[in-house]
């Protein structure tokens, strides 16, 4: 099923939870809602399944407007960050009640609830009740309940966030994988990124009620369209440097007390006589050198794989990423050498890049 | 090495200090000690009370013996109570009285009351749940004499003049003519804000989460009552309907200030109220008064075991068995 929303606005008194947002889900498509809490994610999906009423805009599934519908009568499944399984019935019980409620015949329902237990291995589990159940447990069940009734939709609500790392990583490769194959149209919201990433065709960055970006998340990384994507986006967070680029011997350089940086002409050029302009690079994408911009080590944090290294430069801090056979001690003298093919520019004032549109 | 072979020696030496049986006579008595000043209250007001009623209704202690020449009489006071021909009538009316106010007020009205209330802004339905509240916090003789005052004796009374009259139903006696219908009402108007309260808070805290998984899932308002919210008040349910039982059993002031009994509203409770301690001709029978009592407590024992077996109160403080994935 397609999804389509409408400059879907969400109102509470003076605070919009959700602002003008367009958006395209296509049939069978993955797409995550990310962003920060309080940025009106799960406010836009409670409006998508019909718990909430949009204050403008419209919602459609398959070019059906749906904005009066009720919830019970828009098929879909949801999945909680709390699991939200009733906790009176047992796991079978809970896997029927939405068939109960639509009539399914008892023996198709029986079917239909074995079949999917089988799929998400909580068989033997079918006669405890949800206080007898791990949190991972609880959460296949919950999977389970939504895809019972063979959803056109199926919403995840910070599905993960309540489990332990180790179970998240492989709960994560499961339901993308589940998705996959049912080809169920799903919306995952979350503030994790790397779930984001990792799941999802596409990413939609909310702040504030606001659409920042929706785009596949390759683009996200390497392409952020505003200041709050490239730094909400990747993991350690990328590095903003307040500089002025200017052209000196047919050469952009960005400039700042203690630190010059020669540009690629194409990235420098939309910065160039614009003043102030904030420069982000991810700490993998600076390297410790022989030679390049003088710093001094100020902290080291052994991340295991890498090294993550704070270099002061002058007043400014960059964190870099560096091989931990490298041996850097706090108070080495370093020089940092930048990976000019992955500079990115923004203007301060609008927050928005200066490279991407 | 030293060091730790000193901590063996300083552990071994506290242990001569500490006898055995000394440190389990301690780990006995500090708990003890925390409890005391509850164990003191409810000895002194609860358990001593109960004693003294029930060596009291093994005696014939009367205002005609006085406190002097009283006599054990063994279970004559229960005997008389088997026999006597009020009993049955004043049983069925107690069980009537009980069971209506508790079905149609206490339990009934107060859920219907939390559940509109919940359903409703939160503002109006907290305003509406307050003034429901008034009842209660009406000292009882002034609220029955405003409902003594509705049911007045025709040709008064607000329903005779002002509520009934106009629509050209002839004036009536009301409380000769429907006493029950006036009691379970006084009653059951205070008795059901106690429920209200509980069930409100109850479906409050039901996670919102619950709420928003049965819509999705394609319930109903009525489905979404019958389905989570009923299910999960059970607990509320058990506590209001065995605490109202028993505060009913026993609740007798209501009656006596609106029909003192008559009209066929004797309850048990008023009829022991009035043989021990208060009747026209003066004569206290303590001793019957304390058995007719004691009957009552067995009554209310026995409801409040039925309760706990039909609601499964053993499987509502069953331990979750949790293992991991």
């Amino acid at each position: 099923m397609k999804v389509k929303l409408e400059n879907l606005t969400k109102r509470w008194g003076p605070v919009y939870a959700a602002r003008d947002i367009n958006l395209d889900i296509n049939d069978g498509e993955f797409v995550a809602f990310l962003g920060p809490s309080g940025c009106g994610k799960t406010t836009t999906l409670l409006l998508i399944a019909g718990i909430y009423k949009p204050t403008a805009g419209r919602i459609l599934f398959d070019d059906r407007v749906m904005n009066q519908v009720p919830p019970k009568n828009r098929n879909i499944g949801m999945v909680f960050q709390s699991y939200a399984l009733y906790p009176h019935m047992t796991v079978y019980e809970n896997l029927v009640f939405p068939m109960k409620l639509k009539r399914v015949p008892p023996a198709e329902m029986k079917a239909r609830a074995q079949r999917v237990a089988e799929m998400l291995g909580i068989s033997q589990l079918l006669d405890r009740r949800p206080g007898q159940l791990s949190g991972g447990q609880q959460q296949r069940v919950a999977l389970g309940r939504a895809l019972t009734k063979h959803p056109d939709l199926l919403l995840f609500d910070e599905p993960l966030s309540n489990l332990d790392a180790r179970l998240r990583l492989s709960m994560r490769a499961e339901i993308k994988r589940l998705q996959m194959d049912l080809g169920v149209t799903a919306i995952y919201v979350t503030h994790d990124q790397v779930e984001a990433m990792t799941m999802a065709d596409r990413v939609a960055v909310m702040k504030d009620g606001q659409l920042q970006a929706y785009c596949p998340p390759n683009e996200l990384y390497d392409r952020p369209r505003t200041l709050f994507i490239a730094g909400f986006v990747g993991n350690p967070p990328m590095n903003f440097i307040e500089v002025e680029v200017v052209l000196r011997d047919g050469v952009y350089h960005a400039q700042r007390a203690g630190f010059d940086l020669p540009l690629l002409t194409e990235r420098g050029g939309q910065a160039a006589g614009r003043g102030p302009v904030i420069l982000g690079v991810r700490p993998e994408d600076v390297m410790i050198a022989e030679e390049g911009i003088a710093g001094e080590v100020y902290v080291v944090e052994p991340l295991g794989r890498d090294d993550l290294i704070d270099v002061r430069i002058g007043e400014v801090h960059v964190h870099v990423l560096a091989d931990p056979n490298r041996r850097c001690k706090v108070g080495d003298r370093v020089h940092l050498c930048f990976n000019t093919q992955k500079i990115q520019l923004f203007d301060p004032k609008t927050e928005q890049s200066l490279l991407w549109t | 090495m030293s060091e730790s072979a000193s901590t063996v020696q300083a552990l071994e030496a506290g242990k001569a200090h500490y006898p055995e049986e000394k440190a389990s006579l301690r780990s006995l008595l500090s708990p003890l000690l925390f409890m005391a000043p509850a164990i003191i209250l409810v000895v002194v007001f609860f358990f001593i009370p109960v004693v003294i009623v029930l060596a009291i209704s093994l005696t014939d202690m009367s205002t005609a013996t006085g406190f002097n020449n009283w006599k054990w009489v063994q279970f004559d006071n229960y005997r008389r109570i088997a026999t006597h021909p009020n009993t049955l009538p004043v049983l069925r009316n107690t069980l009537m009285y009980v069971a209506l106010t508790l079905a149609l007020f206490n339990v009934g009205m107060a859920l219907v009351i939390a559940l509109l209330t919940t359903h409703v802004p939160r503002r109006s339905g907290f305003l509406f749940r307050a003034l429901w509240l008034l009842p209660r916090l009406t000292p009882s003789v002034v609220y029955i004499m405003m409902w003594k005052y509705v049911a007045a004796d025709a040709p008064y009374g607000i329903l005779n003049q002002h509520l009934l009259g106009p629509l050209g139903i002839p004036p009536t006696n009301w409380l000769p003519a429907q006493p029950w219908l006036f009691v379970i009402l006084t009653n059951g108007f205070i008795g059901a804000s106690f429920g209200m309260v509980i069930f409100t808070s109850a479906i409050e805290s039901i996670p919102y989460d619950y709420m928003v998984a049965a819509l999705v899932d394609g319930c109903s308002l009525w489905q979404r009552i019958r389905y989570l919210i009923l299910p999960l008040l059970r607990w509320p349910l058990l506590f209001v309907t065995t605490y109202q039982t028993l505060s009913l059993l026993t609740s007798f002031e209501q009656i006596l200030l609106l029909t003192e009994g008559q009209f066929g509203t004797e309850v048990w409770s008023l009829w022991a109220y009035q043989r021990a301690l208060s009747n026209y001709w003066g004569n206290f029978q303590w001793g019957f008064g304390a058995a007719l009592a004691a009957v009552l407590v067995l009554i209310g024992v026995v409801m409040a075991l039925v309760y706990m077996r039909y609601f499964q109160f053993n499987q509502l403080v069953q331990e979750p068995k949790i293992e991991a994935l």
